[in-house]
């Protein structure tokens, strides 16, 4: 592992005693597959298995893992998108697990989704001044034009001119697009925003805007965010704390710093290893992953990355190791750290 | 196809002259690489990077002749494989290099592999195009493919199809094909783009194994610039169908000169430093058809500019010993002390 690493004492704002603002307590998410000409379900994807955290209001918590590893599932359940098989989720002192109706409608505005394909999330054939107000519009009767002057100021503080407002998406580079997403998160002021991979479909200077965008907005508009992203470089970037998932479960939580310097997780560090280094006199040691990852219909027994953990021991066989606190605000599923 | 040029090391294996390749769009011909020169040395890992639309695959496409016929053309210049000239080939001509000397894998293993028949099926084919050699023989040589690109249990995946494999295995197989003749080229269009990182390490690992076995020259294709740094001996910087910068990869990274290529480097984040807000370039690569006439295409976004950056083109020249910069900011009549500004 890197042991370079800087100290870089940057005076952050100290968000760990900021009260809570969602709480996720062993959620699971699975999927039914249905087979058969009754279409019964015959087995179950197990997409998020037993995953608990907590975001502290003003906090930015990243989400990483690999392809399937129950992310985006994780994410569009706690908005509510998809229903809990179980666990408990709290956002902002209110259990939310099972509200329904209005109470859910009322809830709905303070969260908000912004996504990967800014392209497929907007309607190509709305303006973008109508799909900017389109959220404001679901919750009161204002008209679009009372709406106009509010709307132009979303557009502005994203950084897209005047003129976007009369234009459609297909006008818009993809960077664009996604500022067109971000305005739209943004117009019912809400309290959390998860954004699953909301650059993961752009170019490396145009990700760098739409970064840059999301930090200031966070500090002016006091929001939380969860950030899904597979890529480690740039949800350090982004976040204070991260956590990281592989099969359905949460196996390390720590702040950003203390993942990067001193993972616990043997796959925590395969991941970091793997991160390709912008520059080439940096040789790092490369942790190579053996096979694939298993399916989530039939997850292996135990700790679910035994069958590609180099420091597996009997017990990982058989026993599911829990996410516990090892050191003060870093968190492990391993039997390892005991 | 002659084998001495190989005795000498600094004779190159691809040499491209003054490259320009058109698309039409609407009936009227635009350049989207536009007179770009370059050389691969036999057993150099050369990257191409560059925003999306710069030019990279079209550039890639010219070279192994593909390019989408009565759409786009090579309007001009010369590619030169081993001595031979390939621009001007008849298609059995070229059939007989592609995929034998020169081989090429995509980003999207999905789509280049063809659903409906078998892995072993698409190998063979391969090898039956390129070899006088027995359906048996070609089976056996199969498996061994399979298994030199890491695929486990090769004997049962000869016989499976590409849906039943991980995105990883399908890139594998991918590379399998690209190796079945030992080409002396290869050329890589994202092939991990699509990739999760740890299946990306295991990819790059054995693309870099391979090519060191099979003496090979690889042109690594990719937006990434982790990957670049990791693989790359020199590396080549796109910018609107024309290169920017061309240098080894220690000077790409520590001593950047193109203004282009500086800002590229500042908005990548990076796992060991701490910014609060990263470099960003204004604005878009132009399309095809919005391409500035004269002067600098990147003026438009560069904030070093200067008003002569709008009318005249920079021409690509060596600033410092292998580095090559296409910028006014280090053309010879101007003083030195700008360049830092
Ligand atoms: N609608 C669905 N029905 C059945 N299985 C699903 C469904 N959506 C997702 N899955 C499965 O659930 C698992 C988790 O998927 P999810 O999309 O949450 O992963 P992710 O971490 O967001 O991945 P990615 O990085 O590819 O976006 C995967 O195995 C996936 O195949
Ligand atoms: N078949 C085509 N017809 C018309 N224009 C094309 C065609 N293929 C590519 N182009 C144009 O040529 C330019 C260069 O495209 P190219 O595909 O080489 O970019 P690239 O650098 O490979 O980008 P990416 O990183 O997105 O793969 C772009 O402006 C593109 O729109
Ligand atoms: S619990 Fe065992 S198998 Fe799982 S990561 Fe820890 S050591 Fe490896
Ligand atoms: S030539 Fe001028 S516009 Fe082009 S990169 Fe150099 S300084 Fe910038
Ligand atoms: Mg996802
Ligand atoms: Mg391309």
């Amino acid at each position: 592992m890197n042991t370079e690493h800087k100290n870089t004492a940057v005076l952050k704002k100290d968000k760990s005693n900021n009260e809570m603002l969602l709480e996720v307590k062993n959620l699971k998410t699975y999927y039914p597959i249905k087979g058969g000409i009754l279409r019964r379900t015959v087995a179950v994807v197990k997409a998020v298995d037993d995953v608990s955290f907590e975001i502290r209001k003003g906090e930015t918590l990243g989400l990483v893992g690999e392809s399937g590893c129950g992310k985006s599932t994780a994410g569009r359940t706690i908005l509510r998108l998809l229903e809990p098989t179980e666990g408990q989720i709290i956002f902002d002192g209110q259990d939310i697990t099972n509200v329904r109706g209005t109470s859910l409608r009322k809830i709905r505005q303070d969260f908000q989704m912004v996504f990967q394909d800014p392209y497929a999330s907007l309607n190509p054939m709305m303006m973008v001044g109508h799909l900017v107000s389109e959220p404001i519009r679901n919750y009161n009767n204002k008209s679009e034009k009372e709406l106009k002057p509010e709307v132009l100021d979303l557009l502005a503080k994203v950084g897209l001119p005047e003129d976007a407002y009369y234009k459609y998406p297909h006008e818009f580079s993809g960077g664009q697009r996604q500022r067109i997403g971000i305005a739209r998160a943004l117009a019912l002021r809400p309290k959390l925003i998860i954004a699953d991979e909301p650059v993961s479909a752009l170019d490396v200077s145009v990700q760098s805007q739409v970064l840059n965008l999301l930090k200031e907005l966070q500090d002016e508009f006091d929001l939380t965010f969860l950030f899904i992203a597979h890529d480690l470089s740039v949800v350090k970037h982004m976040s204070d704390r991260i956590g990281v998932m592989y099969l359905g479960g949460l196996v390390e939580v720590a702040d950003k710093d203390s993942i990067y310097a001193e993972p616990l997780h043997p796959y925590t560090q395969a991941l970091i290893s793997a991160i390709p280094e912008p520059d080439p006199r940096k040789k790092k040691e490369r942790i190579i992953l053996e096979g694939d990852v298993p399916s989530p219909i039939d997850p292996p027994k135990g700790c679910t990355f035994h069958p590609r953990c180099a420091h597996a021991m009997p017990e990982c066989q058989s026993v599911k190791p829990e996410l516990r606190e090892v050191k003060p605000g870093h968190r492990v599923a391993c039997h390892l750290y005991k | 196809m002659s084998a001495k040029s190989h005795l000498h090391n600094d004779t190159p294996l691809l040499e491209v002259k003054n490259l320009e390749t058109a698309f039409s769009i609407d009936g009227t011909y635009y350049n989207a690489v536009d007179n770009v020169s370059f050389r691969v040395k036999p057993r150099q890992i050369v990257g191409i990077v560059g925003e999306s639309g710069c030019g990279k695959s079209v550039m890639s496409l010219s070279v192994m002749q593909l390019l989408p016929k009565g759409i786009g053309k090579i309007r001009n210049g010369e590619i030169l494989f081993d001595g031979v000239h390939l621009e001007n080939m008849t298609d059995s001509e070229i059939n007989k290099i592609r995929g034998k000397d020169i081989a090429m894998i995509f980003q999207e293993p999905m789509t280049s592999l063809n659903p409906v028949f078998s892995i072993g099926f698409q190998l063979q084919e391969v090898l039956f195009n390129h070899m006088k050699i027995s359906k048996k023989e070609a089976r056996l040589k199969s498996i061994a493919l399979l298994k030199s690109v890491g695929i486990s249990r090769p004997e049962k995946i000869v016989d499976e199809y590409p849906h039943q494999l991980s995105g990883g295995m399908r890139q594998r197989v991918m590379i399998a094909i690209a190796i079945a003749c030992q080409p002396k080229l290869l050329i890589a269009d994202e092939p991990t783009t699509a990739l999760d990182v740890t299946v990306q390490a295991q990819i790059l690992e054995l693309l870099k194994e391979i090519q060191e076995v099979n003496d090979m020259s690889v042109i690594l294709i990719t937006h990434d610039l982790g990957v670049v740094a990791e693989m790359c001996d020199e590396v080549i910087v796109m910018y609107a169908g024309k290169i920017a910068e061309r240098t080894d990869v220690d000077s790409l990274f520590h001593n950047p000169k193109h203004p282009y290529t500086q800002l590229l480097m500042g908005a990548i984040p990076k796992m060991d430093e701490e910014v609060e807000t990263l470099s960003t370039i204004k604005g878009i690569v132009p399309s095809l058809k919005n391409m500035p006439k004269t002067g600098c295409k990147f003026a438009a976004r560069c904030p070093k500019a200067m008003p002569e950056c709008l009318t005249i083109t920079p021409q690509l020249a060596e600033n410092e010993e292998g580095h090559e910069v296409a910028c006014l900011l280090y053309e010879t009549s101007r003083p030195k002390t700008e360049v830092n500004a």
